[in-house]
C-alpha cells in the first residue's frame, strides 16, 4: 500500500471530482472524513487489527470501482510486469493443414416450475413495526447466483449473533466482542454499525436452566431493549431448552407485537404449535429447525401451515449448518435437495433457508492454536484459519441456497457478503492484470 | 454415462459368468460398472477376446463409448485423473476425480523459493477422517520469457515427483519446456485463438493434454472441438476473471459449460474446466485481501464444477481450508460416513484404564481415535451408534440416549473388563450426564468438548481424584 502517499484531502478531491456521493454503497458522513463501504471489494480488515492504511485502501477501491487507472496513479508501487510476449509466428511447416472447426456455443436453457415463498422480516412504523428498513428473503426461481436462469429478488442477508449474557468464545471471536458482552444492546449496535450485519440474531440463553434460569417475563426485556437499540429487523432464539423455549418465545412474540420478527425455532420435538401459534396471532415469522432430514423438514412445515394455518409468507426453514469438515456435505446436499424439490414444485420445502453459519467455528481447525496431531503439516495461522473456516461454510452453503445466514466474526461477514454481492450481480468492473506472466 | 440400465451393459459382456472379474456374474459386473464401481478392463475374457476377433472388439468398442463418462476424463502425469463427472449434483451420483490442487512457481523465482514451494507441496498432508489430505502438482510459469530458462525450471521441478502444468503462450518456450519434461506428461496451458495452431502440433508431437483458452464460449468450443479431432485430451479454461463483474461472469461462464455438457449433451465442450484462482493475485490491494480472496475463488469452484485450479498461496491456512472442502463435497454421498458401532481398545488398555464414549460419525469416531492414539493415553472407547450423526446433533436429535448407551455397555460387556465404574463423555454430551448416570448406575465423567484436549483432560482427571477406588 502507498502509505502516507496521497492525503485526505486528496482523497476528497477526488471524491468530489467523481461525485462519490452518488455511488451506491458508499456513504460520506458530515464533514467528518468517514468513508463506509457497505460492498469494499476486500473486507474490512480493520477489524483483524491489521495496519492497511485503510484511506489509501479505500481511495484505490473507489478509483478502481470508477475506472481510473490505479495502476498509473501507484505506479512508483506497481511491479513491472514483463512486457508483453512477442508473438511467434506461426509456421506451417508440416504438409498436413490444420483448420479451426468453427462452433456455435447454445447454453442448455433450465426452466423451473416452481419458486421460493418471499418473507419478509421486520416491519416499519408503517407496516405497524417500529424498524427503519426490512428485509425480505427468498422469491428465487433459479438456482442461487445463476442469474442468467432468472433474476433473484433477494440477495442472502447476513444476521450477526448476540447473546444476553457473558458467552465462552472462541479467541478469534472473543476479541471483537469482548467490550460489549453482557450488554445486548450495545452488542447489537455494534455488528450492525461496525460490521455491516443486515439483522441481528439475539440469543436469550441466560433462560438456560443451567445457567441464569431467567424467567421469560424477564428475559424477554432484553429483546425490548435491542429493538429500541438498533432499527433493523430481529431474530430471537432461546437457550436449546426444549420446555422452556416455546414458553420464551411466546412471550417474545408479545412484547415485540407487530415487528415481525423471526422466531427461532420451532422443532418437532418441541412445542412447536405454541411457538406457531404466537407467531401467528402477533404477526412475526417462525424457523422451522430440523435436523438434516428433508422429511422432518417437510412435515414440520406441514404441521405449521395446515394445522396451525401459519400464512405461508411467514416460514423460514434451518434443515441444520454443520461445520466445514463435519459434516459439511451433509449440510450442502440437504439444502441443495430442498431447493431443487422447491424449484420443481414441492410446496412443502419452498421457503426461504437460513444457515447457522457460526456453527463452523465448533471445528476444531477454526480455534484451535496447532493440530494436536503428530502428523499433520503445520495448520497455519489461526487468525486466518478461523475467519476463512467460517466463510468457506457460510459460501458452500450459498450455493446450495441459503437465504439468511447467522455468522460472528467481522471478516467472515464481510468477505462472505462481497462475494454475495459479486454473484448477485450487484459490482462494477474492476480491473486486473494477466496473471500468466505476471511475477506476482 | 449414456447407458441407464445394467441390462444394456449385459448385454455387451460375454455372459459366462466366470467370476473373473470378482463378481459372481456378469450381470453383477454390469450393476458395478453402471455406478462406476468397476471398470471394463476388469473383464478379462472380454479384452482377450477383442484381440483375437472382431465381434468380440466390436462389443468392446461399444461397451466403452456406450459408458463413457458425461465429462471426459483427462490424465496428467502418470495417474492424476481430472474431469470424469456425470451428474450436476453430487447427490444423483458422486463427484468423480476430486478437484486437481496445482500451485505455481515461475521461472523467475529465486532456487530456494521455488524448492521451499515445491517441498510444500510435496510434502503437505493434513489428516482427516482416517487418511491424509494432500496437494497434487506444481504449476510453472515461464515470467522470463526465456525458453531455456523456462525448460530449466521446469526440469528442476519436474524433479520433485508431483503432477506438472507448464504455463506459458510462447509456444517456443513450451517446445523447449517440453523437450525437457515432455516424457512426464505435463498438461500444458494454454492454446488461445492466436498460437492454437502450433500448441495444437506440440501437443500432437508430445502427446500430452491441453489447454485450450478463451472467455468467447463459441470460440472455446471451436478450439476443444478442433484439438479434440486431432485426438488430443482437452481442459477448457474459460478464463478467471477474479473480482466484480467479471467474476460474476465467470461464474456464468463455468456453469452453461458444465450444464451444457451433460444436460444438453454438447459432446465439444464436455471438458473438464480448469479455474485459475491465481487471478486474485492481480487485482489492486493488499496481500492479505488477495489471499482471502484468491480462497474464495477457489472454494466457489470446488463447489461448482472446477476439476483443476492453479492457486499461488502456499499458506496452510488458506490450504487446509480448501483440501477440507474439497473433500466434503467429492465425498461419495452413497456411503455413510459411519464406522461399526461396539468397543475399541487403543493403546493396551487394562483394568484402571478409563472408558470413554463417543459416536459412530466417522469424523467423530477417527478424531477421537487418532487423538487417543497420539497422546499416547489408554482406553476403553466405546462407540454408540448415533446413525452416523456427529455428538452435538445426536444429543439433541435423541440418538444419543442413554438407555443406548447402557444397552453398548452391556453388549460389549465393558463392566467385566475394568475394575472401575466411571465413564467419560463428550465434553458437548454434558447435558446428559444426570440421565446417563441415572440409566447406567456409573459415575459420569464430563470430558473436554474437543477430544484435542483429551490428554491433557486425562493427565488431570484420571485416575479420578481421592475418595474414588480404582481397584488394583
Ligand atoms: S469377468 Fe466378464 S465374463 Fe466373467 S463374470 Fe465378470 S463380466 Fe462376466
Amino acid at each position: 500500500m502507498p502509505e502516507g502517499k496521497i492525503t485526505l484531502e486528496d482523497i476528497l478531491k477526488l471524491l468530489s471530482k467523481y461525485e462519490i456521493k452518488e455511488l451506491e454503497g458508499v456513504k460520506i458522513e458530515g464533514g467528518d472524513i468517514e468513508i463506509e463501504f457497505e460492498m469494499g471489494a476486500y473486507p474490512n480488515f480493520q477489524a483483524i487489527g491489521m495496519e492497511l492504511g485503510l484511506a489509501a485502501y479505500h481511495l484505490a477501491r473507489v478509483a478502481m470501482m470508477l475506472g481510473f487507472p490505479v495502476q498509473q496513479l501507484f505506479a512508483q508501487q506497481q511491479p513491472a510486469y514483463p512486457a508483453q510476449i512477442p508473438q511467434v509466428p506461426t509456421q506451417l511447416k508440416e504438409e498436413e493443414k490444420i483448420e479451426l472447426i468453427e462452433k456455435k456455443f447454445e447454453p442448455y436453457r433450465q426452466e423451473w416450475s416452481g419458486y421460493v415463498e418471499e418473507v419478509q422480516l421486520g416491519a416499519t412504523p408503517k407496516e405497524g413495526g417500529t424498524r427503519k428498513y426490512t428485509i425480505k428473503l427468498g422469491g428465487e426461481k433459479s438456482l442461487p447466483f445463476y442469474l442468467f436462469d432468472a433474476e433473484q429478488p433477494h440477495l442472502p442477508s447476513i444476521s450477526v449473533d448476540v447473546f444476553d449474557r457473558a458467552v465462552p468464545l472462541p479467541k478469534a471471536i472473543r476479541t471483537h466482542y469482548e467490550d460489549v458482552m453482557g450488554h445486548p444492546d450495545e452488542w447489537a449496535k455494534k455488528v450492525i454499525k461496525d460490521f455491516g450485519a443486515d439483522a441481528v440474531t439475539i440469543h436469550l440463553i441466560s433462560t438456560d436452566p443451567l445457567l441464569d434460569d431467567t424467567p421469560p417475563h424477564e428475559a424477554v426485556k432484553t429483546v425490548e431493549e435491542v429493538l429500541q437499540a438498533v432499527k433493523c429487523p430481529i431474530i430471537v432464539g432461546g437457550s436449546g431448552n426444549k420446555e422452556k423455549d416455546p414458553v420464551l418465545l411466546e412471550k417474545v412474540a408479545e412484547v415485540a407485537e407487530g415487528e415481525r420478527v423471526l422466531l427461532a425455532s420451532a422443532t418437532l420435538d418441541t412445542d412447536w404449535e405454541r411457538v406457531g401459534r404466537a407467531a401467528k396471532e402477533h404477526g412475526h415469522c417462525v424457523l422451522a429447525w430440523t435436523q438434516m432430514d428433508i422429511n422432518s423438514q417437510r412435515t414440520l412445515n406441514r404441521y405449521l401451515l395446515k394445522r396451525i394455518g401459519l400464512p405461508r409468507d411467514s416460514l423460514v426453514m434451518d434443515t441444520t449448518t454443520a461445520a466445514l469438515g463435519y459434516g459439511l456435505d451433509y449440510a450442502y446436499t440437504n439444502m441443495e435437495r430442498a431447493r431443487l424439490a422447491a424449484l420443481k414444485g414441492d410446496e412443502d420445502l419452498a421457503f426461504p433457508i437460513s444457515s447457522g453459519t457460526t456453527n463452523a467455528w465448533g471445528a476444531r481447525e477454526a480455534w484451535m492454536k496447532e493440530s494436536p496431531l503428530e502428523g499433520d503439516y503445520s495448520w497455519g495461522m489461526r487468525e486466518h484459519r478461523g475467519p476463512l473456516w467460517e466463510i468457506l461454510t457460510g459460501l458452500t452453503l450459498s450455493l446450495a441456497g441459503v437465504d439468511i445466514f447467522m455468522m460472528m466474526h467481522p471478516v467472515s461477514v464481510a468477505v462472505l457478503k462481497e462475494l454475495i454481492h459479486t454473484l448477485g450481480g450487484k459490482k462494477k468492473e474492476v480491473e486486473y492484470e494477466d496473471w500468466i506472466t505476471s511475477e506476482l | 454415462m449414456k447407458v441407464k440400465s445394467p441390462l444394456e451393459i449385459y448385454k455387451l459382456l460375454p455372459g459366462t459368468n466366470c467370476g473373473e472379474c470378482g463378481f459372481d456374474t456378469c450381470m453383477s459386473f454390469a450393476a458395478h460398472i453402471l455406478d462406476r464401481s468397476a471398470k471394463i478392463e476388469d473383464c478379462k475374457p472380454l479384452i482377450e477376446q477383442a484381440k483375437k476377433n472382431d465381434k468380440a472388439a466390436e462389443k468392446l468398442k461399444k461397451l466403452i463409448e456406450i459408458t463413457a463418462p458425461e465429462v471426459d476424463e483427462v490424465v496428467i502425469g502418470k495417474d492424476l485423473k481430472i474431469g470424469g463427472k456425470e451428474v450436476l449434483h453430487r447427490h444423483e451420483l458422486t463427484f468423480f476425480n476430486p478437484t486437481a490442487l496445482f500451485f505455481d512457481v515461475c521461472d523467475t523465482m529465486d532456487e530456494k523459493t521455488i524448492d521451499e514451494r515445491c517441498s510444500r507441496v510435496v510434502e503437505y498432508k493434513k489428516f482427516y477422517v482416517g487418511k491424509y489430505l494432500t496437494l497434487d502438482g506444481i504449476a510453472v510459469r515461464c515470467t522470463s520469457n526465456n525458453p531455456d530458462q523456462f525448460a530449466e525450471v521446469a526440469k528442476k521441478v519436474a524433479g520433485y515427483g508431483k503432477p506438472i502444468i507448464l504455463v506459458s503462450l510462447n509456444a517456443e518456450c513450451m517446445e523447449k519446456a517440453l523437450k525437457a519434461v515432455g516424457s512426464d506428461k505435463p498438461l500444458i496451458y494454454a492454446a488461445t485463438p492466436e498460437n492454437w495452431m502450433d500448441f495444437l502440433k506440440l501437443a500432437k508431437k508430445y502427446s500430452v493434454p491441453v489447454v485450450v483458452r478463451s472467455k468467447d464460449l463459441n470460440m472455446l468450443k471451436s478450439l476443444a472441438a478442433t484439438f479434440k479431432a486431432h485426438k488430443i485430451s482437452v481442459v477448457l479454461d474459460p478464463v478467471t476473471e477474479p473480482a466484480g463483474k467479471g467474476l460474476q461472469r465467470t461464474f456464468e461462464r463455468v456453469i452453461q459449460i458444465r450444464r451444457t455438457a451433460i444436460l444438453g449433451q454438447d459432446k465439444d465442450i464436455n471438458c473438464p474446466i480448469m479455474v485459475t484462482p491465481i487471478a486474485a493475485w492481480t487485482v489492486e490491494g493488499d496481500d492479505i485481501g488477495k489471499m482471502y480472496w484468491e480462497t474464495v475463488i477457489a472454494a466457489l469452484f470446488i463447489v461448482k464444477y472446477g476439476d483443476i485450479m492453479i492457486i499461488h498461496s502456499v499458506e496452510p491456512h488458506t490450504i487446509m481450508p480448501l483440501v477440507t472442502l474439497r473433500e466434503n463435497i467429492y465425498t461419495d454421498p452413497r456411503t455413510p460416513v459411519q464406522v461399526e458401532p461396539g468397543l475399541k481398545a487403543i493403546n493396551n488398555p487394562d483394568k484402571n484404564s478409563p472408558v470413554l464414549i463417543t459416536t459412530n460419525f466417522a469424523l467423530t469416531y477417527y478424531t477421537v481415535e487418532s487423538d487417543l492414539q497420539s497422546s499416547g493415553a489408554s482406553g476403553w472407547l466405546l462407540v454408540l451408534d448415533t446413525e452416523g450423526l456427529g455428538v452435538e446433533v445426536s444429543v439433541a436429535g435423541g440418538q444419543f440416549a442413554p438407555e443406548k448407551v447402557k444397552q453398548l455397555m452391556e453388549e460389549t460387556k465393558i463392566a467385566e473388563k475394568v475394575n472401575h465404574r466411571y465413564l467419560v463423555i463428550p465434553g458437548l454430551a454434558a447435558r446428559l450426564q444426570g440421565a446417563l448416570e441415572d440409566e447406567t448406575g456409573w459415575k459420569i465423567l464430563v470430558g473436554p468438548t474437543d477430544s484435542g484436549r483429551l490428554k491433557a483432560w486425562l493427565e488431570q482427571n484420571w485416575p479420578p481424584g481421592s475418595g474414588v477406588e480404582v481397584k488394583q
